[in-house]
């Protein structure tokens, strides 16, 4: 790639960092519709009042699904260097962590306020 | 060990000053990416953190309390020409931030293109779709509250329900509209012309350039982005 073999200090790489997010308008308009069809469906979860495993399943499907679209193409991820794709997305493993933690809490604050509160 | 190549440290500023020279000097990271669009990334990132934090003391609390959770698709149906629509409003907020999620990207789009009017347009019109969504977070807001739900109470179920419900939409509501500013100021240099001839910017001084057209969808993009987790998890779940 050329724009990464250039001085980063040149104004041609300032130039070229005009025109580096530029993608057919196609991408964008398929995107967007998929982003309408997915956000759709997650509704329709909730209209046939799906419930259960189906229901958290199929919730979190959609979800991922919509995020990760959003964030690789419209917020241009899939075309950025690893380097800043890595910084940012790693990170937040930190919070899958913190998510079982406090659900372990949870469960034991539930536990406890059955036990001796009802 | 001093080599040739090293600069001299008597070039180099001292004190306060040379903290800001030596953290900025020339090792950079992100090779094609500038600092504004970097520091919007590390910015959002931390912005992440905090949305996080917050679905996750909404995960403690639910999972934890004793009383029944309130159902969501019930709390938020609305009779529309006498149909009970569960969830209705909600479905609209959601599919509104997206078309503006997808104006904004065209914004971006036609801003590399050098298209000023376009760009400008498809700017405003991010931002009408914006303050629609607000508007409808109010209307929210005030039946709710006018159905007796308080951060300490409601008449639904669990009492927790009311405090995550005011902090969570409060805080994303408060990001989209610190979001409608953004892109009002941005799409007013846009349609002014100030990112052709390059003219500087009254914070940073900096030469304007079309990338802050990027950047601000960066952020409005992260907007659309919480809110498919508030819809999943509050909403839905």
């Amino acid at each position: 790639m050329a724009q990464a073999r250039a001085s980063v200090d040149s104004p041609e790489v300032e130039r070229h960092g005009e025109g580096g997010q530029q993608h057919p308008l196609k991408v964008y308009f398929y995107i967007w519709g998929l982003l309408f069809v997915l956000s759709l469906f997650s509704y329709l979860v909730d209209f046939f009042h799906v419930q259960g495993y189906l229901r958290w399943f199929l919730i979190l499907v959609f979800m991922m699904l919509k995020a990760g679209l959003i964030v690789a193409v419209f917020m241009h991820m899939i075309w950025e260097r690893l380097a800043l794709v890595l910084a940012i997305l790693f990170p937040p493993v930190a919070i899958l962590v913190f998510i079982t933690i406090m659900a372990f809490e949870a469960d034991y604050t539930q536990f406890t306020r059955m036990l001796f509160f009802r | 060990m001093a080599s040739t190549d090293t600069p001299a440290a008597i070039d180099q500023p001292t004190g306060w000053n040379s903290i800001a020279t030596d953290w900025a000097s020339d090792q950079r990271t992100f090779k094609t990416a500038s600092w504004g669009k970097s520091m919007m990334w590390i910015f959002l990132l931390s912005d992440t953190f905090i949305f996080s934090c917050f679905l996750l003391s909404y995960m403690t609390d639910r999972m934890s309390t004793t009383v029944p959770w309130p159902n969501a698709s019930e709390v938020f149906a609305l009779e529309i020409f006498g149909t009970h629509m569960p969830l209705i409003l909600i479905a609209i907020m959601t599919f509104v931030l997206i078309s503006s999620s997808g104006t904004m990207a065209l914004a971006v789009n036609f801003g590399y293109r050098r298209n000023r009017v376009k760009t400008a347009a498809l700017l405003l019109l991010t931002a009408l779709f914006g303050a629609a969504f607000v508007g409808m977070q109010v209307f929210e807001w005030t039946k709710l509250i006018s159905e007796g739900v308080r951060p300490w109470e409601n008449p639904f179920g669990a009492p927790q329900f009311g405090s995550i419900f005011f902090l969570v939409t409060g805080f994303h509501g408060t990001h989209v509209t610190i979001g409608v500013i953004f892109l009002l100021i941005v799409a007013r240099k846009v349609w002014r012309g100030d990112y052709d001839h390059e003219a500087r910017g009254f914070f940073t001084s900096m030469k304007g350039r079309y990338e802050i057209v990027e950047i601000t969808g960066l952020y409005w993009h992260f907007v659309d982005l919480v809110w498919v987790f508030i819809f999943a998890f509050f909403y839905l779940w």
